[in-house]
């Protein structure tokens, strides 16, 4: 608990206004979409990096631990105040500070939400293409933390790799500069790439400069569906292997198309067992020549019809069954542990294959569906945890599923992070000297351990 | 809190994603969760296991909700947290007892008479109390209640309530449908034009129209406060009038009455009472939006001459949003002649008014406002139409607030343009 004494100095640095004890404010700020909660003593709302630098000061003078949080819309729990202490909202920290169209670069605070800094780049003709599903209300300043991803991810990459420069207040208060505005830049370590993806462990992001591309011309949506998801995952090797990478190959297992048929009844044929929505983009005439390519490429692998969009609201409509998934699962069980395992391309239908047989094993549903192209299949474990037995099988079915992405030369997180929910795991694919060489650094920046302790290292 | 009992299962559903974030028009004001409709959920969730009390910090999340229904549209699992925001309220006012003005509210609308009475007298008493601006300023009547701060411009008050202008059956053509009209208040006493645009319009559509005398209010404004006894009653004297007439359909035009017949009579009260349920449903399925139903009937109007060419722009009201009654009102206005329709951005963001939202955050609900207002101006167009007579008194006092000239109209006003009398 922290005594009154604090609270009245974190009020005297952010303002009364933007501190909250009530037990109201606590709750809300103790949950993120992991299911988890915990409450922290103190909820503060920073208006500034000055502002959580002396918050940082503050936590280190007194020991009290502060979890930086964003939308607080994360999978595994990154930004929960599990230990108590403060949690430390960066929303108010919302400026798009500038968009430089001559060096095609912007500089943001980390409270914009994704989807309203794509829209302003876009405005100017520019493209900031990482796309994680959450990119509505989700982040940036969190997105950088958890280094998120999204469908577009196997043609442009992920939010790592359009980060040139951070601004981060690191746990000790001090506020530092990583990269910069230049693409090149090879002065002492990339503590940029460090940052991304460190989940709040190492410093708060309070600025980071983008790298954007130029916006492409069009797009083009098809929709594929396969009598096999050998077929499928054939079809995503193929289309590269002939040097066509599109934006985006979603793709959806039987299982899936069956909750979301079962819902919805959208028409997908009953010989349809995986579906895969592909998206070029680029030149007009390209995307065309592209689109045709690909038909022709797939064509023997077992397609059982193929849509292409014509217009926006075709596309649209083709991505609806792709954004029907999530409200389809809750038929099959009302609780659900989604994790995003990664496996090289074309070892996709290996996974699933092995998957099936957990599922076997422990009679539980499992549903996948995710982004084939870059490998990483978002695996839905189903359960009731109200019957009695079941949490405790989805929790080693889980150890199973990764461990088999790992057999595979794959990893058991390819956007959602480790935070608490994969905790228990990480033995698994870190060996001890990883884990001792993080933890080195973690201890060399926050020796105190005030910066998000508890998290992705096992306590 | 035996309420909130009754929506344990769709607490259930929520699992804390955020995408309500994106979409709820009191969390961009506020900006902080206790605002938005996760937080709102927790709380809820909260309260039900019983480790957080019924204080006025339970109560100031509570109340940051307007009910726009938005979260619920675009939430992925479904969670109704609209329903559960007033079952809160419900268990709020259930155990600290409704604010003074949500009982004054609830009294108001119990009582057709009072109303009746109360409107006279504001309409009468009004000149000597209100300040009376020049047309030329683009302001009209100012109503400086105390808790408005003096801001806030309402319309006026007709001379002659609607329902007092026409009898209660106003027979059509043989064999053609035969409407039961549902007023509402705010058309009755502050927009009979409205009323007469519809009626105009379904005669000429050789309707019967059946305007009943003891139609009551529709509660929507009780609701807002987690009055749900106040909404039960006045559910049970509409029900009972709505059942007295052989109806096709019944018509609103305006969607916070549509939205309590079609939506909230049967999910909040229906669950409360299931001995009304059925009731409730029979007349939830019979009840439709006037512009939904002029289309239906093939409403084709003509050039008639009888306005000047006109470039509208077009707010989606909540409650005709949430009942998918988007396209109907848009087909028709383009199918009018002389009619120009230019769309806002936006259009589908809730004006500010949350029943008795704008009340109690008058402020936030400025903040809402504005940004509607500002896209209305930016579409250049003559008027703003709706379908909501609500919406239509909030869209006037957004842009009055900016001294713009925007007219507010109902689509029913526009539509009733194009016809021969």
């Amino acid at each position: 608990m922290l005594d009154n004494r604090i609270i009245d100095e974190l009020k005297t640095i952010v303002g009364a206004d933007n501190v909250a004890t009530d037990r109201q404010d606590l709750i809300c700020y103790g949950y993120d979409a992991t299911q988890m909660e915990f409450l922290p003593d103190a909820v503060v709302h920073p208006g500034s990096p000055d502002e959580v630098s002396a918050v940082l000061k503050l936590a280190n003078r007194e020991q009290f631990p502060v979890y930086p949080r964003g939308a607080g819309s994360g999978f595994t729990g990154g930004a929960l105040p599990k230990g108590g202490g403060i949690v430390l909202v960066v929303t108010r920290l919302n400026r798009i500070l500038r968009i430089d169209t001559e060096n095609l670069i912007a500089e943001v605070e980390p409270g914009v939400v994704t989807e309203q800094f794509q829209l302003e780049v876009e405005k100017l003709g520019l493209f900031y293409p990482p796309d994680p599903a959450s990119l509505k209300f989700s982040t940036l300043g969190g997105n950088v933390a958890e280094n998120a991803g999204g469908p577009r991810c196997v043609k442009y990459g992920v939010t790592r790799d359009f980060v040139m420069g951070l601004e981060v207040v690191l746990p000790s208060g001090e506020i530092i500069r990583t990269g910069g505005e230049t693409y090149k830049g090879v002065v002492g370590y990339d503590l940029t790439r460090l940052l991304c993806g460190s989940e709040g462990t190492l410093g708060v992001i309070t600025k980071i400069i983008f790298k954007l591309l130029p916006l492409p011309e069009a797009k083009k949506t098809m929709m594929t569906i396969f009598d096999s998801i050998d077929g499928a995952a054939k079809a995503v090797s193929t289309i590269i292997g002939n040097k066509i990478i599109p934006t985006t190959l979603e793709f959806m297992d039987h299982a899936t198309l069956q909750c979301v048929e079962k819902r919805f009844n959208l028409g997908i044929p009953a010989s349809g067992r995986a579906v895969l929505i592909i998206e070029v983009d680029g030149d007009r005439d390209l995307i065309e020549k592209q689109a045709a390519r690909i038909q022709e490429l797939i064509k023997p692998l077992g397609l059982v019809e193929c849509k292409i969009a014509k217009d926006a609201a075709e596309s649209e409509a083709l991505w609806k069954v792709r954004r029907l998934v999530s409200p389809s699962l809750r038929d099959v069980n009302p609780d659900k542990f989604n994790e995003d395992i990664v496996v090289p391309r074309s070892k996709v239908p290996d996974v699933i294959r092995v998957i099936e047989k957990i599922q076997q094993k422990y009679a539980i549903p499992i549903v996948n569906f995710g982004h084939a192209g870059d490998g990483n299949i978002h695996v839905n474990i189903m359960i009731d945890k109200s019957v009695a037995g079941q949490e405790e099988k989805a929790h080693e079915a889980i150890a199973e599923v990764f461990q088999a992405a790992l057999d595979l030369n794959g990893t058991m997180s390819g956007e959602h992070g480790v935070g608490l929910a994969k905790q228990p795991y990480i033995h698994l694919e870190l060996k001890p000297a990883q884990v001792a060489t993080m933890q080195a650094i973690k201890k060399a920046l926050d020796p105190n351990n005030i910066l998000n302790p508890g998290k992705m290292f096992p306590v | 809190m035996d309420p909130l009992k009754r929506v344990e299962n769709e607490l259930k559903k929520c699992v804390k994603c955020g995408a309500c974030r994106a979409h709820c028009p009191a969390f961009a004001t506020f900006g902080k969760e206790p605002a938005v409709a996760r937080g709102k959920v927790a709380l809820a969730q909260h309260l039900l296991k019983g480790d957080i009390e019924l204080d006025d910090a339970t109560y100031a999340a509570m109340s940051k909700c307007l009910l726009c229904g938005s979260c619920v549209e675009k939430c992925p699992n479904d969670v109704p947290t609209d329903e559960i925001v007033v079952v809160a309220r419900e268990a709020l006012s259930g155990q600290r007892g409704l604010t003074t003005f949500h009982a004054a509210v609830g009294r108001v609308i119990r009582n057709r008479s009072l109303m009746k009475f109360g409107a006279a007298a504001a309409r009468i008493l009004g000149p000597l109390f209100f300040r009376k601006v020049p047309e030329t300023s683009g302001l009209r009547l100012r109503f400086p209640l105390p808790f408005l701060g003096g801001k806030r411009h309402i319309p006026s008050i007709a001379k002659k309530p609607f329902l007092d202008r026409h009898p209660e059956v106003i027979p059509g053509e043989p064999g053609k449908p035969r409407i039961v009209y549902f007023v509402g208040c705010m058309t009755n006493f502050c927009y009979p034009q409205v009323g007469e645009a519809a009626l105009a319009l379904f005669r000429h559509l050789g309707c019967t129209v059946i305007i009943p005398k003891n139609q009551q209010c529709c509660g929507l404004p009780g609701m807002s406060g987690g009055d749900l006894d106040t909404v039960r009653g006045l559910a049970e004297k509409n029900l009972a009038e709505l059942e007295r007439y052989e109806a096709d359909y019944i018509m609103t035009a305006c969607a916070t009455c549509g939205g309590a017949l079609h939506k909230f009579y049967p999910n909040l009260v229906g669950k409360r009472h299931p001995e009304l349920a059925a009731r409730l449903k029979a007349i939830a399925e019979k009840t439709v939006d006037a512009a939904q139903l002029l289309q239906k009937l093939g409403l084709n109007p003509e050039e008639t001459g009888a306005g000047s060419d006109i470039r509208v722009t077009y707010h989606d009201p909540c409650h005709l949003r949430t009942r998918a009654i988007t396209r109907q009102p848009r087909e028709l206005l383009q199918g009018t002649p002389g009619v120009e329709l230019a769309e806002m951005e936006g259009a589908d963001k809730c004006c500010g008014l949350g029943g008795t939202f704008n009340v109690y955050h008058y402020e936030s609900s400025l903040a809402i406002n504005k940004m509607k207002s500002a896209a209305i101006i930016n579409t250049g167009a003559d008027a703003v139409v709706t379908g909501c007579p609500g919406c239509m008194m909030q869209l006037s006092d957004g842009l009055k607030q900016q001294r713009n000239r925007t007219r507010v109209l109902h689509t029913l006003e526009i539509l009733a343009r194009s016809i021969r009398p």
